[in-house]
């Protein structure tokens, strides 16, 4: 930085700031842009008042008083959801947190390993493979659950835990990310110094590039951790045993009962509402590895 | 022979039909494994049903019957709807559909065109005379073939408010005549409310009522189908509902929305066409109102005539992938016509029975609670039942369904042409039909 331009800002001496170059420039408030992120934000904001809302509601209260004012029927909602069939929410909940929490951190190791290795080596055929992820990451998921199912089922492996796990430890956009991550957070030069210092590859990855990965690493494993728990095709297409049913699948068996049956509403806006919850947590507790300084590296230039 | 000719009809195409939901075409692969009788030893059987406490009515299967011939059934409860039907599909696809399925009497031709469902005559064919004749003729496609055996039914009524029907001074319907006349009387004595609502959200209620006017929508001729969504009779039934909305003497607005319940449950709207499983809809849509509705049989075309569509309503089907056809037909045929086994379904469940016998038994001797005001409620509606109007089922009802809702949806919404809407839905169903390789009659 030149010297020269620090000078020519500097106020004259013996004036304060403000004074003699007339009043600072009020910061005017951008309308049209404010009035938008307000509105999205409410856009994004009132179905989830109105689950809570509606969650407080009893079953005779849901659809007859104010949209949102609060009902009394909280606890009692809670205790119908605690006793139906014997607590099989619970035991779903815990296994949208095992697919989810096993899933995202197999899939966030898979994705570093990848993306650092497309970023720090320079093999044939890296390009290519690298733009067969891009080709991944443009295709949704959705398409894959019934050419997944006819693979798993040669496997055996269908109605089973790692039917809804394997799928999703490869994730494309991880490694992308990764692999972009990698590339601007972890310079070459730090890795030719470990290699200078007779550190091997995978002490050069677990020690220096890992931890500069970090923040990265952080913002895969939340994209997954959301997309698996909020994944539903996947698992409507591989399981059959309700044991096995995350929340979403379990949630929709309760909607769908059949035209004779009344759909279970007062469970299903409470169940809903209980299944945003850690991910609300979850977003709260990591935000603050995003604080981190995206380019706290090693070196200065 | 015409039955394996009407066979072929069936099977000849067989195309992938439900994977819409992925997109992926995927090419059939026959998956004819031989029956592989496994003997008489202990036998394990999967169902797949959406039926709430159906775990506990195969639990007397499993603690009796079943335990005696050493054949174990266990539940995997799935949600009920057309995705289901895609399930199952793919799982067919695979060669590992479960042994039971539940499935919708409008979904057997679907599963049966995939060969998917496994015939079940030699084993269930004695049943034929627990069910009335348009009931069972729904499992066997109108073939010497038996492709499930049926659980329940949706016979279809008329609720109406009789407190209100009574402040009002109108009339039980029994002419659609008169039911657009108590539509009108009601909208000039109260201007603000409705008789019911003219709804495109579910498609069932349309073609029930279809059903009712004399439709065939899917009939074969020779190795052809023949989709007849606009004949005569469903045209009748279009524009009398589309004349109706447009002269706004009912509502346009769907049902299912929480506003409909609060029509229902304020009297907003005090009368619904819907089928002897009401009462849980309305126990849930409309609580306040509880004892002040009332049930009578549908109005009619004609005077004079006494017949009902079929609303809702599904079967039990073993599949082609099932190792045990003959055990799984065997629960199956337990499940829908045995005193006990009907009675636990009744009141674990709620369903209504297709059994006749188990119509006025057990649990149907008494009231629903939300109707106790009726005492004769299920000595009506076994009755109604009786006169259900036989039902003609094709292999692409989803997708007939699916243009439904769109072209009749938008028709209401803007109270326009519903005999144009059900041209829509007839093009849709024919073009659907001739993709999957199907040969239509025009």
């Amino acid at each position: 930085m030149s010297t020269l331009a620090i000078r020519k800002t500097e106020p004259a001496a013996g004036t304060t700031p403000g004074t003699a170059q007339g009043p600072p420039l009020r910061r005017r408030i951008a309308l049209i842009p404010t009035v938008t992120l307000l509105l999205g934000a409410l856009y994004c904001l009132l179905p989830v008042a109105w689950v809570v809302i509606a969650s407080t509601k009893s079953g005779n209260e849901l659809f007859s008083t104010f949209t949102f004012l609060p009902g009394t029927g909280f606890a009692e909602n809670l205790s119908d959801l605690n006793a139906y069939r014997d607590g099989v929410y619970w035991q779903w909940m815990g296994n949208s947190a095992l697919y989810a929490i096993l899933g995202a951190l197999l899939s966030t190791v898979v994705s570093s390993f990848a993306g650092y290795a497309l970023a720090t080596y320079r093999f044939r055929g890296r390009e290519t493979m690298f733009n067969v992820l891009l080709a991944g990451v443009l295709m949704p998921p959705v398409i894959l659950a019934i050419p997944q199912y006819l693979l798993l089922a040669k496997a055996d492996l269908t109605d089973s835990y790692w039917s809804v796990l394997l799928p999703q430890i490869l994730s494309p956009y991880g490694v992308y990310l990764s692999r972009i991550y990698a590339a601007a957070a972890v310079p070459a030069d730090v890795v030719e110094a470990g290699r200078m210092d007779g550190a091997s590859e995978w002490r050069i990855f677990t020690r220096i590039a890992l931890p500069m990965m970090v923040p990265g690493l952080v913002t895969v494993f939340l994209f997954q951790f959301v997309a698996i728990w909020n994944n539903f095709l996947l698992p409507y297409i591989m399981l059959s045993d309700d044991e096995k049913f995350p929340i979403t699948l379990g949630l929709h068996t309760l909607l769908e009962q059949g035209a004779n049956t009344p759909a279970l509403y007062t469970l299903v806006i409470t169940g809903a509402f209980l299944a945003v919850i850690p991910l609300v947590a979850l977003f709260l507790v990591i935000q603050r590895f995003w604080s981190l300084d995206l380019l706290s590296g090693a070196v200065k230039s | 022979m015409p039955n394996t000719k009407r066979r072929r009809l069936f099977r000849g195409a067989a195309t992938a039909v439900a994977l819409t939901l992925g997109g992926t075409a995927l090419a059939a692969c026959g998956s004819d494994e031989g029956d592989g009788e496994a003997g008489s030893g202990p036998v394990s059987l999967t169902y797949w049903t959406w039926t709430p406490g159906m775990d506990k009515v195969v639990d007397l299967w499993n603690k009796g019957p079943g335990k005696k011939d050493r054949i174990t059934v266990t539940v995997k409860k799935q949600a009920s709807g057309d995705t289901l039907v895609t399930k199952i599909l793919t799982a067919h696809k695979a060669g590992k559909a479960p042994d039971l399925v539940q499935a919708e009497y409008q979904a057997l031709p679907t599963l049966v065109s995939n060969d998917a469902l496994a015939d079940i005559s030699g084993e269930v064919g004695g049943a034929k005379e627990k069910f009335a004749e348009g009931v069972w003729q729904q499992t066997t496609l109108g073939t010497d073939a038996v492709y499930a055996v049926p659980q329940d039914i949706g016979p279809m009524m008329f609720y109406y408010r009789e407190d209100l029907f009574q402040q009002y001074g109108l009339k039980v319907p029994t002419t659609w005549e008169q039911f657009a006349e108590t539509a009108r009387a009601l909208k000039k004595k109260a201007p603000d409310k409705d008789l019911t609502t003219f709804s495109a959200n579910d498609s069932g209620l349309f073609a029930g009522l279809a059903q009712q006017a004399g439709a065939k929508w899917w009939t074969t001729q020779g190795e052809q189908w023949k989709v007849g969504i606009n004949d005569p009779a469903t045209q009748k039934v279009a524009e009398f509902w589309g004349g109706l909305v447009e002269e706004g003497a009912i509502d346009n607005q769907p049902m299912y929305t929480p506003a409909w319940n609060k029509a229902l449950n304020t009297g907003k709207q005090i009368a619904w066409v819907s089928a002897v499983w009401a009462p849980g809809t309305l126990t849930t849509a409309a609580p306040d109102t509880k004892g002040k509705w009332a049930m009578a049989p549908l109005p009619q075309w004609s005077t004079g005539e006494n017949v009902t569509g079929s609303w809702g309503g599904s079967s039990t089907a073993v599949t082609t992938d099932s190792k045990h056809k003959e055990a799984a037909a065997k629960f199956a045929a337990w499940l829908n016509t045995d005193g006990e086994a009907l009675n636990a379904l009744a009141k674990e469940s709620g369903i209504y029975p297709a059994s006749t016998a188990a119509q006025l038994s057990g649990a149907f001797t008494k009231s629903p609670e939300y109707f106790a005001n009726q005492a004769d409620f299920y000595t009506k509606a076994a009755e109604i039942a009786q006169t259900t109007a036989p039902s003609a089922w094709g292999p692409n009802v989803n997708v007939a369904y699916t243009a439904f809702k769109d072209a009749f949806g938008s028709a209401a919404k803007n109270k326009s042409d519903f005999t144009a809407a059900l041209d829509t839905m007839q093009e849709a169903t024919v073009a659907d039909l001739k993709k999957q390789g199907f040969e239509v009659s025009e």
